[in-house]
């Protein structure tokens, strides 16, 4: 069968089982776009940013599990998918990007809206392609959307030339791809699975590291038959959380530098971490040296690169973590761990985490509200800052893969298109994207795409009139010098969403927030509540950087109680 | 935990890449990020059309050099990499320098040359160009004797290496002795080398 470039690539996506693209179309990439009606199984949804489209795209790849599709036009369209295809490189987002490129005797030539694309993001995606003809089309697509979703998961680009999507050529999806560079291991070795199992059956205080490994693989039945059976408390990575249920007797909560103190006390004095589809990111370890000092090391990774890069393991297994699971599941004795288990309680009881509860409308209060009214069953996406933070210690979730978060590039901006994209992928989940007023405003113009087609996510905007994470350092760092981190000319967001044409709801008291939520709730559309909360309120604990997981700063209030 | 606290040293490191536009850019681009310092680097084709083989020397201790070859083995368009710690292999480069010889010292330098099996491929009136083969410490050695007579201008072409006798599949593999401590299990190899039976014929 003989098609043109652009019908191949449509039948590419619908050959791997793609529905939905987001994207703006452009010169370049206009003939793909204008073969869009021959494929009514493609929804297209046009964004107003095209970082809107990669952070959508991501957003919808992390709550299905397949691979996210965003386009952009050459040039300007291109560059700005990076910071989308960047953040979901560092968290492990399957994704495939399509960009138009110009015709093949312009390229070089700094021809209008050219921009070397494969350039550019070579090194923030994991694999890019240039397609000069036709013909290689389907070997590529296949090839890409390969990449994107097996291993650890990534963003992949294809970059396709104007004239190279009107160009005819023989169209044979083919069956299997020959990559002899790139072997996914999923089998655990059996000797390092068997000395993993030896040293848990030896610790005496093991704790598990639950990442995004886990959602990926999918491993959740899986990790809470090994935590039970080893009776091992779980700490779930920001990335990590919806591994594990909440409500699990054995979940201790988000560790590192904002995680609570009780699950940083654990760690550290913890002699095994098992640590599974996780990387051990300077969020989580802090200073390498000083990270849980008298603990052995049981590091499971599907990339080997990760093993030995930041913390030394003392086994290493190269695998996926579910398939490696099922190996350790039965050479893990049922054990009991009482007494370190009822020391984790005493930590949880002394080291609480806690925050002000008085008169006053705090950040904290809208998340709990949140939670408590979803009944934890929400999906929750966030952009990068206090707002984050609160939400990762906060919100109850009782379902898996629920928690959308910017972990490893921490793109502001990643809240509003994220959300929608979830929203996408999964029409009948509750979505709340729990925003803060500095990322908000970044990407803030896909209210529009939200609501021309009809994509009914619920936002809270967490506004305090600053950059809020900045503004904490500037406190604690910086003697409260607060350079440029305090907003003066904030628009009225409820005005704002009213003129996109979302519901607006403003909160300014703590008792408004309860009737606000459940307002947004039962609205049947998008709606933003714009919580206008306190200022001054900082995110506790934290760890200095620099500095080792015990040096963690409690709250002042929380630390004056206790002594009183 | 342990820290790796290896010294600083030179490791040679040879991948088996496809010969597509862009490879090397890919290669380059992976080690510039993640700041691995390069000795050389030195491509060119292999016995295979459509692959070539780089080999580069890498400088770092053993973690850099782990870290290195796994880092390589994720770019989808390296096909295998081998590293060469502890292999007994044949380090060669080539290197041509330009010395400027008057006629009573060009005698003189020609036995340096004729002592070292290097050869001299250019006569000028003032200078001389020496074609000479080696490792780096002959090569260097050469270029030390030379310095008198006024070196002008030294091209080297990086490090070549070869397993002697015995086929590249007996190389080390990295990971397996770059984890520091009592590490029992590391990535294994075993899929890269099956899947050369992938590889384009040739």
């Amino acid at each position: 069968m003989k098609l043109n470039g652009g019908q191949m690539i449509c039948q590419a996506l619908l050959n791997e089982g793609v529905d939905t693209v987001f994207g703006i179309p452009g010169g370049a990439i206009m003939p793909l776009y204008q073969t869009l009606p021959q494929y009514p199984g493609l929804r297209h949804i046009l964004v107003r940013h095209e970082q809107g489209a990669s952070m959508a795209a991501d957003g919808y790849g992390r709550v299905t599990g397949k691979v996210g599709v965003c386009f952009a036009t050459s040039g300007p369209g291109a560059t700005n998918l990076v910071t989308g295809l960047a953040g979901a490189m560092m968290d492990s987002v399957p994704m495939v990007a399509i960009t138009g490129q110009v015709a093949r005797e312009a390229i070089g030539t700094d021809a209008f809206q050219e921009a070397d694309v494969t350039g550019v993001t070579l090194p923030v995606i994991k694999h890019n392609f240039l397609v000069m003809t036709a013909e290689e089309l389907p070997r590529v697509m296949k090839e890409a959307f390969y990449l994107a979703r097996t291993g650890r998961p990534g963003p992949v680009l294809v970059d396709v030339p104007k004239d190279v999507f009107v160009e005819e050529a023989e169209f044979e999806y083919p069956e299997t791809v020959e990559l002899p560079g790139y072997p996914p291991k999923m089998e655990g070795d059996p000797e390092a699975i068997k000395r993993a199992a030896d040293l848990i059956a030896q610790a005496k205080r093991p704790v598990i590291f639950a990442g995004h490994g886990i959602i990926i693989s999918e491993a959740y039945k899986e990790l809470q038959e090994f935590a039970e059976k080893g009776q091992i408390p779980v700490t779930t990575t920001l990335l990590g959380i919806g591994s594990f249920k909440s409500d699990h007797v054995l979940n201790i909560g988000l560790p590192g530098m904002h995680g609570s103190a009780y699950a940083n006390h654990m760690i550290n004095e913890s002699d095994l971490l098992i640590a599974l589809g996780m990387r051990f990111d300077d969020r989580v370890t802090s200073k390498v040296s000083l990270f849980a000092p008298n603990a052995k090391v049981i590091h499971v990774d599907i990339d080997p690169a990760e093993l030995g890069k930041n913390v030394k393991p003392t086994v290493a297994i190269v695998g996926d973590v579910k398939h490696v699971l099922k190996q350790l599941i039965p050479l893990v004795e049922k054990a009991d761990r009482r007494e370190w288990l009822s020391h984790i309680d005493e930590l949880q009881r002394n080291h609480p985490l806690w925050f002000e509860d008085d008169d006053v409308l705090r950040p904290q209060d809208v998340i709990q509200e949140i939670s408590d009214s979803t009944d934890g069953k929400a999906i929750i996406a966030t952009g990068v800052g206090q707002h984050q933070m609160w939400a990762a210690q906060l919100y109850k979730f009782k379902e898996y893969n629920s928690f959308i978060t910017s972990g490893g590039l921490g793109a502001m901006g990643f809240e509003v298109p994220s959300a929608m994209g979830a929203q996408v992928g999964l029409p009948d989940r509750v979505v709340w994207t729990i925003a803060g007023d500095g990322g908000f405003q970044m990407t803030l113009m896909e209210l529009a795409t939200m609501v021309e087609n009809h994509i009914p996510v619920k936002i809270a905007l967490i506004n305090n009139n600053s950059l809020g994470m900045v503004r904490q350092w500037q406190d604690i760092f910086y003697n409260h010098d607060y350079v440029a981190t305090l907003y003066s000319g904030n628009p009225d967001f409820v005005k704002l969403a009213e003129a996109y044409g979302l519901r607006g709801i403003k909160v300014t008291r703590k008792d408004e927030v309860g009737p606000a939520v459940k307002q947004a709730m039962e609205w049947n559309g998008p709606v933003l509540v714009d919580f206008q909360v306190e200022q001054t309120e900082n995110v506790y604990p934290f760890i200095p950087p620099g500095t080792g997981l015990d040096n963690m700063v409690e709250d002042p209030r929380l630390v004056k109680k206790r002594v009183r | 935990m342990t820290q790796n606290s290896g010294k600083m040293q030179q490791h040679t490191v040879v991948a088996l890449v496809y010969d597509r536009p862009g490879v090397l850019n890919r290669v380059v681009s992976m080690i510039r990020r993640r700041a691995f310092n390069i000795g050389s680097l030195a491509v060119g084709h292999s016995e295979t059309p459509g692959l070539s083989r780089m080999t580069f020397v890498v400088e770092g201790d053993d973690s850099v050099l782990e870290q290195v070859t796994k880092q390589l083995r994720k770019l989808v368009d390296v096909v295998k990499v081998t590293d060469l710690k502890g292999v007994n292999a044949v380090y060669r480069e080539l290197s041509l320098v330009r010395v400027s010889a008057t006629a009573t010292t060009r005698s003189e330098i020609i036995q340096i040359v004729d002592i070292f099996r290097a050869n001299i491929v250019d006569v000028g009136h003032d200078s001389l160009i020496i074609e000479v083969t080696g490792d780096e410490d002959k090569l260097e050695s050469l270029v030390t004797l030379l310095k008198p007579f006024g070196v002008l201008e030294i091209m080297r072409s990086g490090r070549l290496a070869m397993v002697r006798g015995i086929s590249l599949e007996s190389g080390q593999d990295s990971s397996a002795n770059g984890v520091s401590g009592d590490v029992v299990s590391a990535p294994a190899d075993e899929d890269q080398a099956k899947s050369t039976t992938l590889l384009p014929p040739g």
